[in-house]
């Protein structure tokens, strides 16, 4: 489609790059909250939380019942969701990875497969895998730049603006609260932070709460943009969230941000100007090629074995 | 001592060949007294199959200690280009041509294990598994948008768009998204059979033999097998791509099996289940792996099963979860370790 | 390195070449089998070793002491290109390792144990040693599955030489043990004699009495000097046990902070007074 229209005008073909770049962008920023999630519990618990892709799913879900079926207010449905995911990521901590602390990376990962698949075929069982209609929170009246021609959903001004808002509280949370000092302190050396008085059993569930919670955040938002739920919603989402987390780095929040917007932008325009079908295979290659030439991400550092 | 040690690892190995051949006799002979019914006959050649997947994997993931989570994605491969090769080869016998499939199949996924183990057996652990997921579904998405068909003049091949213009009398083997169809089903459970004979005596003598060992010695220490001159790379894509040949095996076992693959078929999900009966069979053990991948293929088309289909892969979850918690929880370790030393001491004092 | 040469290209600072090597006078004439120059690695903005010069004699057993922290084990790492120097070079028998890796410098003769012990936990006593005489095995992969001639001469070969390697630790009748399951000490020994089967040049024992009861390290003591003299190779060790320490080594070189603050013989490392001020802190004149 982009083909063909670019060769109409370059005036055109300007504003149809600019709508896949803003596209892209609110995408991006789903991603980014989600790569949080990962970058955090990797950072800190050391470890890929395989389910956490499916946390945002039932996030969804638990907005999309509490709005339709219960007739709550979005906002009361967000929240609703926010507060069950937190519950649902310590109590995934606490009875899947808490045990396997002292476990190889190999077990601990095949635990969290195993969780991620408990959780879709949880939701399978619960409440089926019909689709269901995500409802639209937003007007879906687009807000019209450039005199009409360029036109911006309030949905994708709203994911953004989220996205900006959680990454400042983040960043100020890591910096400048106790908890998360006490949290950067863990990912540094959990051993020194546990001499140093800090709870670690308590600081990575903390880690968890918080992870959980921006995922319920980010499946609303994900649905808002493409509102077909199923219990599978979660895990593509989910595998290119954690793609972009190692993109910007895994362990800094900032590469969470530039990590998601540039695999958002990047899959837009794959899917645009490349091939639809051949869009996912793309946003993975571009992780292969990242992994490969890049392993510790665009703002990550480097971590050395002890020997 | 090391005679009898010797001869331990020996028995559990003729033991896996002897349970084996034992297996397929008796299926063989309950088949043609026509005690089994039409549904077990028709799962035989699957079985056989995800067996086949179980060892391969078990042979990255026990052997290797890496975790791969695109293996469909190998068998994926094995079973288009067999399904292809099985199609198109101008050979009369049934026999020969699905042996011929198999083949061309095995060195399919060969040749893409390596194109993939190569970039990506650089890295360990979680980045691997991640990047072995994101080739399985690149490979999804590659044979989603292939198409491939035959006229006189041979194979063609289009990509995204069906571009085939055929000369006369052609016919589509591949049509993308909507897979392979009317395939002749040439597999037969013999075939299976041999075929994880012959994956079996490939894994057994080769992790008794140097490049096993080495193979070994990565998982347990890389940074100490490194230390002792043993190049990484060079044995962990030996591993990974012996893995994908069987893999690839198998798929073509499996695709001529069939009336229609498509490649949803191999997705993440099969690339789960096969890791399902791997961790149940228990890492590195192999004749754990044949008995998780043919009961777990078995039990939910028994009729007692069936009305459990709907919570079955929530039971694999539960499995995967529980069988990790067992195996590596400090407490229930100290508790295995304990029974284990008893045994040897056991047998010290036969001695 | 070579970086750092090129930087500072236009007015090199000028250093002091080292001469200051010590080794014993048997091995004088021979060229030494480890010699470093200038040897330093930066983590981040911190220098853990700094200026290492260093040679080692063709059969000296030398040591390499100092207080906790002071980069005796990076020296190893670097050694061993576990960690690739930021500066200086590593020469093994007059070969220069720029550039090569872990596996590289193996195949050039260096053999090591680790201070937090690696052993294969999962295979076998006699597969441990086994992997150690990879590199003197040649049969391929495929001779060893279809099991050709070739893998049960070459296997034979390689059982009775663990079997004799495990010897020098009267470890042989442990050979079918799970290494992972052995006790403490013993699995130390084991990862010397792994290390001793690819059949080293130099020898690095990393802290080898750690854990040791003073008659396993009186054992350990006599042994090293079995091995250097039944070899005849270099040996270097790491060790805080200074009884082991003074008894064995013949050259001993001490480090702090990075870098070497003494090099001699045992005598003039116990009386030397800046040694005994690393270890025991800046004495008041009494």
């Amino acid at each position: 489609m982009g083909l063909n229209t670019r060769q109409k005008t370059r005036c055109i073909a300007l504003l149809i790059f600019l709508n896949h770049l803003l596209n892209g962008i609110s995408l991006g920023s789903v991603y980014a909250i989600i790569a949080l999630g990962y970058t955090m519990v990797y950072g800190i618990a050391k470890m890929l939380n395989f389910a956490h892709g499916d946390v945002i799913m039932v996030g969804a879900y638990i907005c999309f019942f509490a709005v339709s079926s219960f007739s709550l207010p979005p906002v009361i449905g967000v929240l609703l969701a926010m507060a069950l995911c937190t519950v649902l990521g310590m109590v995934i901590e606490r009875l899947a990875y808490k045990p396997l602390r002292q476990a190889t990376s190999l077990a601990v990962l095949i635990t969290a497969i195993g969780v991620s698949y408990f959780l879709q075929n949880g939701a399978q069982l619960l409440w089926t895998s019909n689709i269901k209609m995500f409802p639209s929170f937003f007007s879906s009246q687009p807000i019209e730049l450039f005199g009409g021609e360029l036109k911006v959903s309030v949905a994708a001004v709203v994911t953004v603006a989220a996205c900006i808002v959680i990454m400042l509280a983040l960043t100020w949370f890591t910096g400048r609260t106790k908890m998360g000092k006490a949290m950067r302190a863990c990912s540094e050396d959990k051993s020194a932070a546990q001499l140093m008085g800090i709870n670690v059993d308590a600081t990575i569930s903390m880690t968890f709460a918080i992870g959980s919670a921006l995922a319920a955040i980010a499946g609303v938002l994900f649905c808002s943009v493409y509102p077909t739920l199923t219990p599978t919603t979660g895990s593509m989402p989910g595998i290119k969230a954690f793609t972009a987390a190692v993109f910007g780095g895994i362990g800094s929040i900032p590469g969470a941000l530039l990590g998601g917007v540039l695999l958002g932008v990047i899959e837009i325009f794959a899917g645009a100007y490349i091939s639809t079908q051949m869009s996912n295979a793309i946003v993975f290659a571009v992780l292969i090629v990242v992994l490969l030439v890049r392993p510790t991400g665009l703002l990550g550092k480097q971590i050395r074995e002890k020997v | 001592m090391n005679k009898l040690k010797m001869s331990k690892t020996n028995r559990v190995n003729f033991a896996t060949y002897g349970m084996v051949i034992l297996a397929y006799i008796v299926l063989q002979v309950m088949g043609n007294a026509g005690m089994l019914s039409s549904t077990m006959k028709g799962q035989l050649v699957p079985i056989c199959a995800y067996v086949a997947m179980a060892l391969s994997l078990n042979l990255t993931v026990g052997v290797l200690g890496e975790l791969s989570l695109g293996h469909a994605g190998f068998m994926s491969v094995g079973a288009f280009a067999g399904a292809v090769a099985a199609a198109a080869l101008p050979i009369p016998s049934d026999g020969q041509r699905l042996a011929a499939a198999m083949v061309i199949g095995a060195i399919a996924a060969a040749v893409m294990g390596t194109l993939v183990g190569i970039p990506v057996l650089r890295l360990n652990g979680d980045y691997l598994a991640i990047v072995t997921l994101a080739f399985g579904q690149i490979i999804k998405s590659i044979v989603e948008n292939l198409y491939i068909g035959m006229d006189t003049q041979g194979l063609r091949f289009s990509f995204l768009e069906n571009r085939i213009v055929f000369k006369d009398g052609g016919r589509m083997i591949l049509n993308a998204a909507m897979g392979v169809n009317g395939i002749q089903k040439i597999s037969t459970f013999t075939a299976g059979f041999i075929l994880i004979m012959l994956i079996l005596i490939v894994i057994f003598n080769l992790v008794g033999s140097r490049a096993g060992r080495a193979i070994m010695a990565l998982r347990d220490n890389r940074i100490a097998a490194e230390s002792v001159g043993v190049p990484v790379t060079k044995y962990k894509l030996m591993a990974f791509v012996i893995s994908a040949a069987m893999a690839g095996a198998a798929g073509t076992l499996f695709a001529l099996g069939q009336n229609t693959i498509t490649a949803n078929k191999f997705d993440f999900n099969t690339s789960i289940l096969i890791l399902v009966f791997v961790v149940l069979g228990g890492q590195g053990n192999m004749w754990g792996s044949i008995l998780a991948a043919a009961f777990l293929t078995i039990l939910p088309e028994t009729p007692a099963m069936r009305g459990l289909a709907d919570y079955r892969m929530l039971i694999y979850a539960v499995i995967l979860i529980l069988v990790m918690l067992a195996t590596n929880n400090p407490t229930v370790q100290d508790f295995i370790n304990a029974n284990f030393r008893k045994k040897k001491k056991k047998e010290g004092a036969a001695k | 390195m070579s970086e750092q040469k090129k930087n500072s290209y236009p007015k090199p600072k000028l250093v002091p070449v080292p001469s200051t090597n010590i080794i014993p006078d048997r091995d004088v004439d021979k060229r030494p089998i480890l010699e470093c120059r200038h040897l330093g690695i930066d983590f981040g903005g911190l220098t853990a070793v700094d200026d290492f010069n260093m040679a080692i004699g063709r059969t000296e057993i030398a040591g390499l002491i100092g207080p906790n922290g002071a980069g005796k084990t990076t020296v190893f790492n670097l050694l061993t290109k576990v960690y690739q120097p930021t500066r200086g070079t590593v020469m093994i028998d007059g070969r220069d390792t720029a550039g090569k890796n872990t596996v590289q410098v193996s195949h050039m003769g260096v053999a090591r144990t680790f201070q937090n012990i690696r052993l294969f936990g999962n295979l076998s006593v006699e597969d441990n040693v086994k992997i150690g005489l990879h590199n003197q095995m040649r049969y391929g992969a495929l001779t060893g599955i279809l099991r050709l001639p070739g893998y049960w001469k070459e296997e034979k070969v390689a059982h009775e030489r663990a079997l004799e390697l495990l010897s020098i630790f009267d470890m042989q009748d442990m050979a079918n043990h799970q290494a992972g399951s052995l006790p403490y000490g013993a699995q130390r020994r084991l990862e010397i004699v792994r290390a001793l089967a690819t059949n080293p040049s130099l020898l690095l024992l990393d802290e080898p009495a750690a854990g040791m009861n003073p008659s396993e390290t009186a054992e350990l003591m006599n042994n090293i000097r079995k091995i250097r003299d039944t070899f005849q190779i270099a040996i270097m060790l790491i060790e805080h046990d200074m009884n082991l320490v003074m008894g064995v080594c013949e050259g001993i070189c001490v480090l702090n902070f990075g870098r070497i603050i003494a090099k001699g013989a045992p005598d003039d490392i116990q009386a030397n007074p800046a040694v005994i001020e690393a270890y025991l802190g800046k004495q008041k004149e009494a």
